[in-house]
This record gives structure tokens, sequence and C-alpha cells, in this order.
């Protein structure tokens, strides 16, 4: 990655108006997205469910279509609150208590008439699964049960094995290309005969302009957090970035958020300001944050002067998009299936195959150590996580901690437990690093 | 004293039983030291193309945990705790160094829990092949055979450079001549439990079945054929019990205590045991590319299962045409613990279930269980409410 240049710094007076816009702004335009899919729920406009994962946003954008994140959505329902009467409708329908928690409550918020507290769910005239996590495909067969809708699963090869890549132009590489381009152009069949609108190449080719513009600064502003202090809090600030990153990708609205995240973000870098007080632990995240108890959750880390620099969640649920995404408009389709192809790699390398480019971000981003934060529901991103840490500790000596709890089930958190665990892991880090500077000194 | 002679068949389920259940996979070992230059390929649940392996003059076997066999001792602290019991000990299996025979280990993308075990595999096991074989998930996509195609023959180029040697058309076409003959042969067996199932229990035809995991399917076929030559001299009479689809172990094996306690209530007329064995239903083409073939097959000549998505195959569907087929009266609709796809569709299936007015029963179980006390009663109060409705 070519290193970040700060562009110019904007005038003190507009301090006030800069730190904290990114937040702002985003949880603005998320009302503005719910209360857009309020009235699609009421007028039956034509909407699609999507993932966060590979959400083919570049094309579905193209048809006007709606765009609905049922993991969102879930996510929401914890941060509110109320997730566990959603799961304990589903609960009682039929589904177990080892199913994963976001489809839970997503499966009661559909027996409930698609009431979320956010305001009415439209019904999916189209929902498109990528094979990024498995769940997703069983998940997208409960709303073709229940709506007969469309389902359209884009399969994106991921990475063979540890060591495995493949290039761009190599036969391996293309032979997957292929299998991409041939399913976009039958995505683009499916929507054309869901929504009875015609494909428009240049809307596509719009859209991916709007997207490489949107990862580029997406890509900066996460760098920027290699700065001390880090501007922004991956865990919960990145929540929001990542809100908009995935609802508004492949618009104009999305590209200027983003342009102007990126403003911010340098504003606050050229300052010197943090997110805290006193930044006393920097810390990777690995695996998403309990939403049920968030802010509990946060300040449990920021009661010890930690900051979350970065997240693998970012990089995966972000769909591969922290490393930047360069579309050729000029050959859209093929570009947009072999960008695919890259970057859905890289998120399902980012779950499966870590260890390595994990202890490079570490060592990137300044991090004194790493959060493994095991979700029941996700086994996705759960399986390997002790293995990993393992690995990360055993080889390449990165402290790390784990801790279990959930999602969205809020029966699976015990603060306790949790703060014992997390106090320890800082005294002992605290105690590292003290050694570290006592030995630098000589 | 009445003198107890085994009979023929009896032998032969023996000796299957010992060589599938025994964890130490002696059979394995035996051929590992008959061919001191070969080579064993491990492959996880649910469906692998072994004639690739088998091509290659290589050993295939099945990795499908341990049951209650092996304690998760050492994998337990490289594996989420919420993951099925199938996962954990199949990682056992290689931490305590029991499969340390293979030379490459593969998994497919039916869950997320097995696509990690590729990465765990590679991290802890060096000087072996840890990879994933991307089966497509878009089964309806109009390119996926032609990638399934070229993805065999990424594998294959794996196994040649394990194998040192060249795979030639002609050594695959074998295999799959070989192959072929082990399907046709499984199906009798299941035709066998499926309309004279006084002369054939499941736990028996699974036994068989299972036995081929873990040994050349040219030795299988032997062992098939002699068995099926058996079945008809068997004694047994036909009583008055209730036909039931067991549903449910295509990935984690239920324990055999716990097949032998429904089938002491009920005959099981069919069911997805090992379905990977039995995954293609047809005969694979011997003729033109063979890779294109088995790619073909994978797709278009198959059964089905809760880890593969195919709108030509609606799973509910497909299982009430399984329950048709056998003449099945009902259903055991079983689950493994902590298993995302079995859980999610065993709901699928009750309500379909509910809506066809098909008695069903739900189980959930782990392959490690031991006591079944609870579950006896459920079946067998299950099977008097039908006796009796
Ligand atoms: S398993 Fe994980 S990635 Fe998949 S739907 Fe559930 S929470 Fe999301
Ligand atoms: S039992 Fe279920 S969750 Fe476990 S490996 Fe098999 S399919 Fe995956």
């Amino acid at each position: 990655m070519p290193e970040m240049s700060v562009t110019q710094a904007p005038a003190p007076q507009r301090q006030g108006e800069l730190l904290g816009r990114g937040r702002r702004d985003g949880n603005r335009l998320f009302k503005e997205w719910y209360a857009e899919l309020d009235a699609a729920a009421e007028s039956g406009d034509p909407s699609a469910y999507v993932f966060v994962m590979g959400s083919a946003a570049e094309v579905l954008k193209a048809f006007d279509l709606n765009l609905v994140f049922p993991e969102i959505n879930s996510l929401q329902m914890a941060v509110r609150k109320v997730s566990l009467e959603y799961l304990n409708k589903a609960e009682d329908y039929g589904y177990s208590t080892d199913v994963c928690g976001y489809v839970k409550a997503d499966v009661g918020m559909h027996l409930d008439g698609r009431k979320h507290p956010n305001g009415r769910i439209p019904k999916p005239s189209i929902v498109v699964a990528t094979n990024m996590c498995n769940t997703y495909v069983k998940w997208v067969e409960i709303w073709q049960r229940m709506y007969g809708c469309k389902v359209f699963v884009l399969d994106i090869p991921g990475q063979r094995g540890i060591g495995w890549s493949t290039e761009p132009g190599s036969d391996q590489f293309e032979n997957d290309r292929r299998y991409v381009q041939s399913q976009l152009e039958e995505l683009i069949e499916a929507c054309v005969a869901v929504t009875g609108r015609p494909f428009k190449i240049e809307r596509l080719q719009e859209n991916l302009a709007h997207v490489n513009r949107m990862a580029a600064d997406w890509s900066a502003v996460l760098k920027l957090n290699q700065n001390i202090p880090a501007p922004f809090n991956a865990m919960a600030d990145g929540l929001t970035y990542m809100g908009v990153l995935s609802a508004y990708r492949g618009t104009e609205t999305g590209a200027r958020y983003m342009a102007e995240l990126r403003e911010e973000m340098e504003y606050k870098v050229r300052h010197g300001i943090g997110t805290i007080e006193h930044e006393r632990f920097r810390l990777h995240g690995v695996g998403p944050a309990c939403y049920s108890y968030f802010r509990r959750f946060l300040e449990l880390f920021q009661d010890w002067g930690a900051v979350y620099v970065n997240s693998e969640y970012l990089a995966y649920a972000g769909g591969g998009l922290d490393l930047g995404i360069q579309f050729d408009v000029e050959r859209p389709l093929e570009s947009l299936a072999e960008q695919l192809l890259i970057t859905g790699r890289r998120s399902m390398s980012n779950m499966f195959f870590s260890q390595d480019q994990l202890a490079d971000t570490v060592r990137d981003w300044k991090s004194d150590g790493i959060v493994y934060h095991s979700v029941k529901s996700c086994r996705t991103v759960s399986t390997g996580m002790a293995d990993s840490r393992e690995y990360l500790t055993r080889i390449k000596d990165v402290p790390a901690l784990f801790v279990e709890s959930d999602l969205v089930d809020p029966r699976l958190w015990s603060e306790a437990q949790f703060k014992n665990r997390i106090d320890a892991f800082f005294e002992a880090l605290g105690a590292r690093k003290a050694a570290a500077l006592v030995a630098a000194k000589g | 004293m009445a003198v107890q002679v085994r009979s023929a068949f009896e032998a032969i389920l023996e000796e299957c039983s010992e060589l599938a259940e025994d964890v130490t996979y002696p059979s394995v070992r035996r051929w590992r030291e008959d061919h001191p230059a070969g080579h064993a390929v491990g492959h996880f649940q649910v469906y692998f193309p072994e004639e690739l392996i088998h091509a290659a003059g290589m050993l295939p076997v099945t990795l499908m945990g341990a049951g209650s066999r092996l304690e998760a001792k050492q994998a337990d602290s490289h594996i989420g705790s919420f993951v099925c019991s199938i996962c954990r000990t199949s990682l056992e299996l290689g931490f305590s160094g029991r499969v340390g025979f293979l030379d490459a280990f593969y998994t497919t993308p039916i869950c997320d829990v097995a696509r990690n075990l590729a990465g765990i595999w590679g991290r802890n096991f060096k000087g072996m092949t840890a990879e994933i074989l991307y089966l497509p998930q878009h089964a309806n996509a109009k390119q996926a055979v032609p990638y399934l195609r070229d993805e065999y023959a990424r594998v294959l180029a794996e196994l040649e450079r394990i194998s040192g040697r060249p795979i030639e058309e002609a050594d695959l076409r074998r295999s799959i001549s070989v192959y072929n003959e082990n399907r046709r042969l499984l199906r009798e067996l299941y035709r066998y439990k499926r309309e004279t199932p006084w002369l054939l229990s499941t736990t028996e035809a699974y036994l068989l079945a299972k036995a081929g995991t873990v040994m050349p399917r040219e030795d299988h076929n032997e062992i098939l054929r002699s068995a099926l030559a058996e079945i008809p001299n068997r004694e047994g009479r036909r009583q008055d019990r209730v036909r039931v689809v067991f549903e449910g172990g295509f990935c984690e094996q239920p324990p055999l205590d716990m097949l032998q306690l429904v089938e002491e209530a009920c005959y099981i007329v069919d069911d997805d045991l090992l379905i990977g064995m039995r995954w293609i239903v047809e005969d694979v083409p011997e003729t033109g590319d063979p890779l294109y073939a088995l790619a073909e097959s994978y797709l278009e000549r198959s059964t089905y299962s809760c880890v593969q998505h195919d709108d030509r195959k609606p799973k509910e569907e497909m299982l009430l045409r399984r329950v048709a087929e056998s003449g099945a009266q009902a259903v055991i609709l079983a689950a493994a613990k902590m298993c995302e796809p079995g859980l999610d569709e065993q709901v699928a299936y009750s309500k379909t279930l509910e809506e066809k007015k098909i008695p069903f029963l739900l189980l959930d179980f782990e392959e490690k269980m031991t006591a079944f006390e609870r579950m006896r009663m459920e079946v067998e109060t299950f099977v008097e409410s039908i006796l009796f409705d």
C-alpha cells in the first residue's frame, strides 16, 4: 500500500463541524436508509435482500433495487435491546438454540410481519447470497420458503489452502473468474426478470466508479488508524462507518461520505486527536462485538485506556474493500468478476487462513495485542479462532485475549466473566509493556 | 448345548464392523505397510470425488469423526466451543497422530466449520497438503460444470505432485468404473433394506457401507458382493413394524446404539447415512473427458442434502419423494448438535411433514453420546402413537 499523504488541513473554525461528522452523518444516512425501506414496504417497490460480505450492490443498484441487509437488521435489534423477543419467536417456531442468532432474530421479525424497531422492512423480490458464509445459503432458503422469492447464490471460490494464491491471468484465476462472471450475467438476467427494468451498462459503470472512490477513501481511513493516537475506534465508530459502506455501496452519497470521513480522520491525525484522553493500549479485534451489551462491551476496554485500532471485522464484513478496489469501468463485467473474486477471497481468507496477514496487521497498526471474541452464533468466524490465537502467541509472540459470548443473544453474556478476563489481560499487558520499556532503556 | 454357527454374512459383517469402527485405522495401516511407496489421502464429509485419489494409485480415507471412541483432548484447545463433535474428533485424529499416515487432507464448503478445518489442519500438521475442494455452491449456474471440471483438474495436479506420477485418462476411467460398481452394489444393498428390511437392518447396511471408507474400493466391492449373495439366505421374518425414513445423518454420524434403538422399534427403510458414497445416483459415463463426467455427475446425477442448495432439488420435496419411494409411514428427523445446516433444515422438514400429515420425530444427537434412555422412550412413544393412531 502506498504511504498515506495527509491532505490540506481545514481551517480551525471548522473543527466543531468536522469532529464526529462521520458518526453524525452515518447515523443520519442510516435513518434515511431505513425510512426508504419503510416506504418500499408500503409501496411494494422491489427490494433485494443481500449480505454484508458480498452484496453485489453494483449490479442491484443498477436496477434501483432497495437493498435490505438482514445482518444489519439483526444487529440493530440487539443494539436496541429487543433481540431476545425475536429470538424467542424463532425458537418457539422450532429453531434450535444452536442456530445462528442473526438468522433467528430475522426469522422472528418475519414471523412478526417484518416490523423492525427501525421501521417496516419490505418483502424480498430477489435475494442474493454469496458463499462467504455458508449460513447465508441456509438463511436465504428460509425466505424462499416464506415468500417464494428468487434466490441467487453468488459463488466465489475462495483460497484453497495456506500458501495458495493465484494472480489474474493465471489459468486457475481465469477458471474461477469465468465462473463468477457468468454468474453475474445470470444475476443481471434475474434482475431484469424480477424488476421488469432494462439493464443499462452505463448505470453499472457509474456504480463501479463510485465504489472505486469509496474503497480508496475507506482504505485510507483504515490506514490513518496506524497513527498514535488512533483517530477512531475500529469497534465502535467502525461499525457506523461499515454500515454506510454496506448500505451506500455503489452510490454517490456513499462515495462522498467516505471522502468526508477521510477528511475528518486526516484532520484528527494532523492535530493528534484520539478517541480517548490517554491511549494506553492499542488493540486489534478478531470477531464482532457483543451488540446486546455493546456499550458495556466497549467500556470494559475503554476503562483500561484501550482503543481498538483495527478489526478483522472491518476487512471481512466490508466485503474485502479494506485494501481498496480498482474496477476498470471500461470492461465493467469482467472487471467486476475479477475484483469480486479478489476481494471476496480476501474476505474469506481473513476468516479461514488469517494467521500471517493478521500478524502483519498487528505490526503495522502498532497493536499491543489481539482480542479474540468468539461468538456462538457465528461459527464462520469463531471456529478457527482458538487455533489462530495459539499460533500467533506461540509463533509470533503476539499477546492475545480470548473471550466468548454472542452478537445478538443476551443470554450468552456474562459480564463478571468478561471483566475478570479483560482485567487480567490488561494487567499482564501493562507489565509486558513496562518490561519492554525498561529493556529499551537498557 | 447347541453350538452357535456364525453365518458367512455374520463373518463379513463382523469384519466390516471392526474395520469401520476402529479409530486406529488398521486397514489403512496395513495398506501402507503393503505399499511402502503408496500414499493415503483423507477427506472430510460429505462428498469427495474419490475417483481422483484412486486413479493416482492412492488410498482414499474418509474422516468422519470418532464417535465416543476418542476424546477431543488436544483438539478442544484449537477449535471453538460451539462446534459440532465430528469436527472436534476429526481434528483429534490428527493431533493424536492416528491419521499420521495421510499425505493430504481435503475438506469442502459444506459449512463454515468444515471450511475452517483446512486452516486449522494446515497450521498444525505441516508437510501435509490441507485444502478446500471448492465444490460449486451455485449448483444451477451455467458454468458450474466447466468450473468444477477445472477445479477437479487442480486437485488432480496436486495429487500427481504428491504421488510423483502422471494420472492418465485411462486411470481415471478405470477408477470411475470401480466406483460405478461400488455405487451399484450400494444401491442393491439399499434395495434390500427398502424391500425386505427384516433381512437387512440399517445398522448392518451402514457398517457394510462404512467399511468402504477405509479400504480400496475393489476390496469393498468384493465384500459387498459376498454380503449381497448371503442376504437372501438369511433367516428373518417380516414383522408388523412402522416403516420410517431416517434423515439427518449426512455428516456427523449418529452413534450405532442410536440407530439400533430406533430399529428395535421400527424398520428404517431409507436414510441419508454416508450419503456421500451414494451421492451420485446413476453410473458416471465411462467415455469422454472423465473429469467432466465426474463434475457433471456431481451436479446432474445426484441426490440431495441440506448442505447443497439446488433449485432443482427443493429439499422438502426430495424428502417427500424419499418417503414415498421407500413406502415409509413416518420420518425420524435427526440433527447433530451445533450443526447449523442440519438444524436449519430440521425446521423446514418438520413444517412440510406437518403440512402433509406425515408423522415425524425430532431427535438431536451427538456422535459421542452414550446415554439413550430418554431417546428410547421418545422413539417408543412415537411408534406407539403411530400404531395406535
Ligand atoms: S454465521 Fe456469522 S457470518 Fe454467517 S450469518 Fe451468522 S453471524 Fe453472519
Ligand atoms: S455436522 Fe454440520 S456443522 Fe458439523 S461439519 Fe458437518 S455439516 Fe458442518
